[in-house]
């Protein structure tokens, strides 16, 4: 196997060692602890009344907006690790040119901002 | 670290596996027993803030209240609600454990004692800690619970709005570095506490303990457990140990970002003065990671709770903002001045 690959296999057994930690904790209790369900007890907690509707219905679309944002702007991020990285052999023209580029979604985020899309009242 | 154990078990391929079993669970166990003792402690500091005694009974000074609570919760009936997916309901907390442990595969205690020194360590903890968010939605959605819907809308919302200003903050610090690698960022803070990134990253060393208590969901931005309203948020239908998994990854997660804090801008296992280098690194890193927690344990005790849209105007409004003219700024006058590529 390459090297670099062999870095990350202690974290592939680390994942192993804790899925199984996981898998304990709730297999345990749920083999060790007395199961009684019953209607009352599984049914949805909504303070004492009986939920009306299912709860998946209709949420506000500003969440929908946030995620979209979201996206934009941590792949902006990923660009810039690798860039920051870089950073000292790139120099002045490598600063510039990731200039260049925020500025583009510095013009795209202001707009959304004018549009009144990062309100919550 | 890791070779010298396997020279321990004989040297062979077994032996490698096996010393990376115990560097592990090295790793895990104290994990484990210092989150209870983190929460015994953010319930004792936030007691003696507010004039209180706090947890007292079990064992002396309370020190095995958490143990208590555990062992409670252990014996307790794992409910899993009629209307809910049972797999994904099971598998969130799951899931939000196991992400909050991995976080710590790559964080540095010392002088190469490192589980696995990968050269892209903060690339990676940005990366788990963005799949955090899964375990609070797929929980917030599988319950069926209109509390934990909200509670996991919210949540979502808010730890994707903190991310990216934590992400613009990173970068600032890896451009100075020249390397997204958790040990060369320690490296490059040796010399004692006046070469600590906090002082020279002032502004991005706030906008990170902010960040980081927004995306642990950490008073003062709990919205997504905010008990008034949601009662206890995404978390409201689970009981026994799938509840308390969910405790652990928060608080393992509030940990590992007390520990990020401390390798990022309070120099990781190096001492605040040279002549105290003789102090083990991970003694260092532990003291670090306290102090931080007591700051975590503080602002949680004084500050009251944001509401939501003022929540998401400080993310979008004001840190995404001004963490971005920093980015320009700092990398801006590394560049011009040659103090990023030296």
């Amino acid at each position: 196997m390459e090297t670099f690959l062999l870095d990350y296999l202690p974290i592939l057994i680390f994942l192993g060692v804790a899925i199984a930690f996981s898998v304990v904790f709730v297999g345990a209790a749920w083999f060790l602890a007395e199961q009684h369900p019953d209607s009352e007890k599984v049914s949805a907690y909504e303070s004492g009344f009986e939920a009306f509707t299912d709860s998946r219905g209709q949420f506000d679309v500003r969440f929908y907006l946030v995620a979209i944002l979201f996206i934009i702007f941590d792949l902006e991020v990923a660009f810039l690790f690798p860039w920051a990285v870089s950073l000292g052999d790139l120099g002045m023209f490598g600063w510039w040119s990731m200039m260049i580029f925020l500025g583009v979604l510095t013009i795209g985020f202001v707009y959304e901002w004018k549009k009144g899309a990062l309100e919550w009242e | 670290m890791v070779e010298w154990l396997a020279g321990l078990y004989g040297g062979t391929d077994a032996a490698w596996f096996f010393s990376i079993i115990t560097w592990i669970l090295v790793i895990v166990a104290p994990l484990l027993v210092g989150v209870a003792f983190a929460v015994y402690a953010d319930r004792k500091i936030w007691a003696a803030m507010q004039l209180r005694r706090g947890p007292n009974v079990v064992g002396p000074f309370g020190l095995l209240q958490s143990f208590a609570d555990g062992l409670k919760l252990f014996i307790k009936e794992t409910i899993v609600p009629a209307g809910a997916n049972k797999g994904i309901f099971i598998l969130a907390p799951m899931l939000t454990f196991v992400l909050a442990l991995i976080g710590w595969a790559v964080i540095p205690w010392g002088e190469g004692a490192v589980l696995a020194d990968i050269n892209v360590g903060i690339f990676y903890i940005f990366a788990i800690s963005s799949l955090g968010v899964y375990g609070i939605i797929m929980a917030g959605w599988a319950s069926n619970s209109r509390y934990a819907f909200l509670g996991g809308l919210r949540s979502a919302a808010q730890m994707v709005s903190y991310e990216v200003s934590m992400g613009f903050v990173l970068v600032t610090v890896i451009s100075y570095a020249g390397s997204p690698s958790l040990s060369e960022l320690v490296h490059m803070q040796s010399g004692g506490i006046w070469n600590w990134n906090f002082l020279w990253f002032f502004p991005m060393f706030v906008i990170f303990l902010i960040s980081a208590m927004a995306e642990t969901n950490r008073p003062p931005f709990d919205l997504p457990e905010a008990e008034a309203e949601l009662v206890a948020g995404y978390q409201v239908e689970y009981s026994s140990m799938a509840f308390a998994l969910f405790w652990l990854g928060e608080y393992g997660n509030i940990l590992l970002m007390c520990a990020l804090s401390s390798v990022l801008f309070f120099g990781g296992w190096y001492a605040p003065i040279p002549a105290l280098d003789f102090i083990p690194g991970p003694l260092w890193m532990i003291a670090k990671i306290c102090f931080f927690f007591f700051i975590f344990a503080w602002v949680k005790a004084t500050v009251p709770r944001y509401r939501y849209d003022q929540l998401m105007r400080l993310g979008w409004k004001v840190f995404l903002p001004v963490s971005l003219a920093a980015v320009v700024f700092y990398t801006g006058w590394g560049v011009a001045f040659g103090y990023i590529g030296k």
